[in-house]
């Protein structure tokens, strides 16, 4: 079964988009939360993470803070 | 055993590998993340070949052309120590331990941290480095800016628009930055700028509450979400040993990029090269990596 992965993420934050390049390049489907919009995944993002910074990457219930390639990969599996 | 390992992946560490990869040296990147200080950079208009760039587009280009070399890179690692015994220059890390005929340290900058109370544990939590990628999260909130060179005025100016009210706490007299950013800061009537000021104590539980100041003798205390510290970089190199760093605490080193280890280089913004500045940072990790590899073709001899 396909995984649920959510990404939490703002529009300005660097690494919010290499890590969206780098999942799209191992043509990984996500959703994507644009937190400095969306004040509901804002606060479910700090919920889950404990934190405040972006990217957060939430692979089925696997929380990830920052742009980690590695621990993102373990978690997917890739 | 490699031939080179560098420490580092922003601009003159990436140009030091593209540079080492070519002349098909064995070897190994280590570093925190990919791009360093220039993600952080909006926008950059001094950098040869560009009129205009994003530092986040010329991170892409960078990686891109170093991709092609198929260089191994371990990212998310820290260098806790360097060490060299006889010819051996051991690397050991927060995850392993690496040996290599020669190093490049290009491990850059990075920010630097207020040193009160209460700051350490609420990192993420509130209190945040860099506005080009934290600020948004704070839309609607009261915020705080600490400092008064550009960054934090351009800090400011950010969160200015989507905040709901912005301190500004500016240790000196006046700002530093360029008066044409002061001005466009000042017509925000949400902006509120102490000067002369300094920042005591951060507040808060899990998540950042307020923060405390004081102005001439005086004690004040706001409420905010978060704190964005803007008070410039001091250079990644806890790991480096203490022979190799000036009184300024950067790598020293010549023209060569040598430093007082033989065989172990400098490169960068974490050296004592005077101008920070991208294009330099490639220059220099160039030469880096060249006198790097004439090192270990004596060295094989």
């Amino acid at each position: 079964m396909a995984k649920e992965i959510k990404v939490y993420s703002t529009s300005t934050c660097p690494y919010c988009a290499m890590l969206k390049s780098f999942l799209a390049e191992k043509n990984v489907t996500f959703t994507n939360f644009d937190v400095g919009k969306d004040r509901n995944a804002l606060t479910e993002m700090k919920n889950k993470s404990g934190q405040m910074g972006v990217p957060v990457t939430d692979i089925d219930g696997r929380i990830i803070v920052g742009f980690n390639k590695e621990e993102i990969s373990k978690a997917l599996g890739i | 055993m490699y031939d080179l390992i560098i420490i580092g992946a922003g601009p003159a560490g990436i140009t030091a590998s593209i540079y080492a990869a070519r002349k098909k040296m064995n070897m190994l990147v280590i570093t925190k993340d990919i791009g360093g200080q220039t993600n952080w950079t909006a926008s950059i208009q001094n950098y040869t070949g560009y009129r205009l760039v994003t530092g986040e587009e010329l991170v892409k280009r960078f990686s891109e052309q170093l991709e092609q070399f198929n260089v191994p890179v371990k990212e998310n690692e820290s260098v806790v120590s360097v060490q060299k015994s006889g010819d051996v220059i051991k690397v050991k890390t927060d995850k392993g331990e690496y040996e290599s005929i020669s190093l490049v340290v290009a491990s850059g900058r990075t920010h630097r941290k207020l040193g009160v109370k209460g700051e350490d544990e609420h990192i993420g939590k509130g209190v945040a480095y860099c506005a080009t990628c934290d600020a948004p999260v704070f839309a609607g909130a009261d915020v705080a800016v600490v400092g008064g060179g550009n960054s934090a005025v351009d800090a400011a100016l950010q969160l200015a628009k989507i905040a709901k009210k912005v301190y500004v706490i500016d240790m000196a007299r006046d700002f530093i930055a360029d008066p044409l950013l002061v001005d466009q800061l000042k017509a925000n009537n949400n902006a509120e700028i102490y000067h002369d000021a300094k920042v005591t104590e951060i507040l808060g539980a899990q998540f950042v509450s307020g923060i405390k100041i004081e102005q001439e003798g005086r004690g004040y205390e706001f409420g905010v979400e978060g704190i964005f510290v803007e008070i410039g970089s001091v250079p990644s190199i806890d790991f480096a040993p203490a022979e190799m760093k000036s009184r300024r605490n950067e790598i020293m080193v010549n023209c060569k990029s040598e430093t007082a280890i033989e065989g172990i280089f400098g490169a960068g913004d974490v050296t004592d090269v005077p101008a920070k500045q991208i294009i330099v940072a490639c220059g220099e990790g160039a030469k880096a990596a060249l006198s790097a590899y004439a090192y270990v073709l004596r060295k094989r001899k």
